[in-house]
């Protein structure tokens, strides 16, 4: 019940923040937060619910970037891209995890390590396709329904409607009966194939699912600059997103939103004031696996819990003194 | 009938012959004991049999049927249950949540990535009723981390007990346990209806003797004995080999 009201609250206070956060500059970060918090989401259905660490995704949401531009710039309309790009993005996926779920742990970061980076050099050399480093801009965002997305306000709530969905198909999902296989999978792949479940199977579905949500995400990217480069679909990215998802908490539905708000606010609101702020960012990852190594949500949780327990004791310690 | 035929079946791991021309042949409704010392390859003969390794060479039959080709998981499709000698159990979860799990395992729901699991009340009924069948009834919503290791060795049984197989392999269930949590497992065991053909490795001959209708011992991977318990246990062999005499 108090879930389901902090919830609807969340909900509340994100849908009314363009009226009450003035600022366009700010309201940017929180489209930036919510496109990366997705692209977290969905490397958590591997890194936390499949216990696959992933470092290939950028590959996954810059394809979902290039794949659209590249459509609208061939004269595809935005939608018909947008379906294409998802469609492109799965496919890719499904070769990813056809490759990859040949192995798991290292080998498995290592693969997708380098089927990223094969797709991070096609972006970055076959400049006949997708113009190198100078990247490709899109001339203008979607307007769905007819609707301009141009202001950073309209842009923002179309953001949050996508985010809002993917972070619903994540709970249900979490909490389904696939869910649970693909966690059981993670804790004891060798129990649950003797049971009966096809862990390979499982994995390879997880992976669909996992790509999709990032290349959803590497869409909005795309939006929100009206432009992408190689620099999306690099090592850099990869990294950056699973250290949003391991410091904010790993297999958890709140941890990675966490994580990319971290990181994001770093990026662009402390970096205005310090100029060395991937140093005081770095620091921030050091203190949170020196302190809280589950993560920065059930860290907290559990810093909560313990103090309450405190309180109480001494409030029964009073009561009886 | 025959509810489970191994007929010449070879293993090796790199030079080490594990499972060597091993044949046996289980009545259905029958309770063999596999005895042996450390590394006679017993449970290497559970895995093969599982499907968990393949053999080099050999047959495996499941009531007639052939099953060596057949991977892991349909196996216990067709109604192959097992328990491990080294707790694997879903450390993180309830125990309700594992017996659900391996429910679960054999139900299509399991595709379902729609539906909330713990709507889900005839399962959990089902689970639950696994579970107070091995005496957890009581604490089935306690996380496993807070059981202790005879409890854990329970869920072992639960869970396979809970898939209803026609053939469950039972890999040393008195391990690491007191002399009444032997009892009462074995109480447990000895409750199973004889629809459930069952296989059993066991280093505690004392404890797991009165289950056996007949007994297979291994030695290098080889079977150097097999006959009823009387036999195997009169056996000069089984002196020698396993009770060291």
């Amino acid at each position: 019940m108090t879930r389901r009201l902090a919830f609807a609250l969340a909900v509340l206070v994100l849908a009314t923040l363009p009226f009450w956060l003035t600022n366009s500059y700010y309201v940017n970060i929180a489209s930036q937060i919510l496109i990366w918090a997705m692209l977290a989401l969905a490397l958590n259905v591997l890194a936390g619910y499949a216990g696959l660490v992933s470092l290939g995704h950028a590959g996954l949401f810059g394809m979902a970037s290039y794949a659209a531009a590249l459509s609208v710039a061939g004269g595809a309309a935005h939608l018909t891209a947008a379906v294409l790009a998802l469609a492109a993005t799965l496919v890719a996926s499904a070769v990813f995890a056809l490759l990859s779920l040949r192995s798991t742990g290292i080998s498995f970061l290592m693969i997708t390590l380098a089927l990223g980076q094969i797709l991070w050099g096609i972006a970055y050399r076959w400049i006949s396709l997708t113009n190198g480093d100078n990247g490709i801009n899109l001339l203008s965002r979607p307007a769905p329904f007819g609707i301009s997305l141009e202001s950073p306000q309209a842009f923002y709530l179309a953001t949050l409607a996508a985010f809002l969905l993917v972070v619903t198909a994540m709970e249900i999902f979490v909490a389904s009966p696939f869910g649970a296989s693909l966690c059981g999978t993670r804790d004891q792949p060798r129990r649950m194939t003797a049971l009966g479940y096809n862990v390979w199977l499982i994995r390879f579905l997880a992976f669909l699912f996992s790509g999709l949500v990032a290349g959803i995400a590497g869409l909005f990217f795309l939006y929100y600059d009206k432009f992408v480069s190689p620099h999306a679909l690099s090592l850099a990215t990869s990294a950056e997103a699973l250290l949003m998802v391991i410091s904010g908490g790993t297999g958890t539905l709140i941890g990675p939103i966490a994580g990319a708000a971290l990181v994001v606010v770093m990026k662009y609101v402390a970096s205005a004031y310090i100029e060395r702020w991937n140093l005081v960012l770095g620091a921030i990852f050091v203190a949170i696996v020196l302190f809280m190594p589950e993560g920065l949500v059930p860290g907290m949780l559990r810093l909560w819990r313990a103090m309450r327990r405190a309180r109480r004791a001494r409030a029964a310690a009073a009561h009886l003194g | 009938m025959t509810a489970l035929e191994v007929r010449e079946l070879q293993k090796s791991f790199g030079g080490l012959t594990v499972t060597a021309n091993v044949s046996l042949a289980v009545k259905e409704g029958e309770r063999r004991l596999i005895i042996g010392p450390n590394g006679a390859g017993k449970t290497t003969l559970f895995n093969l049999i599982t499907g968990e390794l393949k053999p080099a060479s050999g047959r495996i039959m499941l009531f007639g049927r052939d099953i060596t080709r057949i991977p892991s998981r349909l196996r216990a499709h067709l109604g192959v249950a097992r328990t491990y000698q080294i707790i694997t159990l879903f450390p993180g979860e309830t125990l309700l949540r594992n017996a659900v799990l391996s429910l679960l395992g054999l139900s299509p729901l399991r595709w379902n990535p729609v539906v909330r699991l713990d709507r889900l009340a005839s399962l959990a009924e089902d689970a639950r009723a696994a579970l107070a069948r091995v005496g957890l009834g009581a604490i089935a919503g306690r996380p496993l981390g807070e059981t202790s290791y005879g409890e854990r060795r329970r869920v072992e049984i639960a869970m396979a007990l809970a898939q209803r197989p026609r053939l469950l392999l039972l890999d040393e269930p008195f391990a690491g346990l007191s002399v009444e949590e032997r009892r009462d497992i074995l109480r447990l065991i000895l409750g199973i209806p004889r629809e459930v053909t069952i296989v059993m490795i066991e280093h505690d001959m004392d404890t797991a003797l009165e289950f056996a209708d007949r007994i297979t011992l291994l030695h290098f991977g080889k079977v150097i004995a097999d006959g009823t318990r009387a036999e195997v246990v009169a056996d000069p062999r089984t002196r020698e080999v396993y009770l060291g005499e």
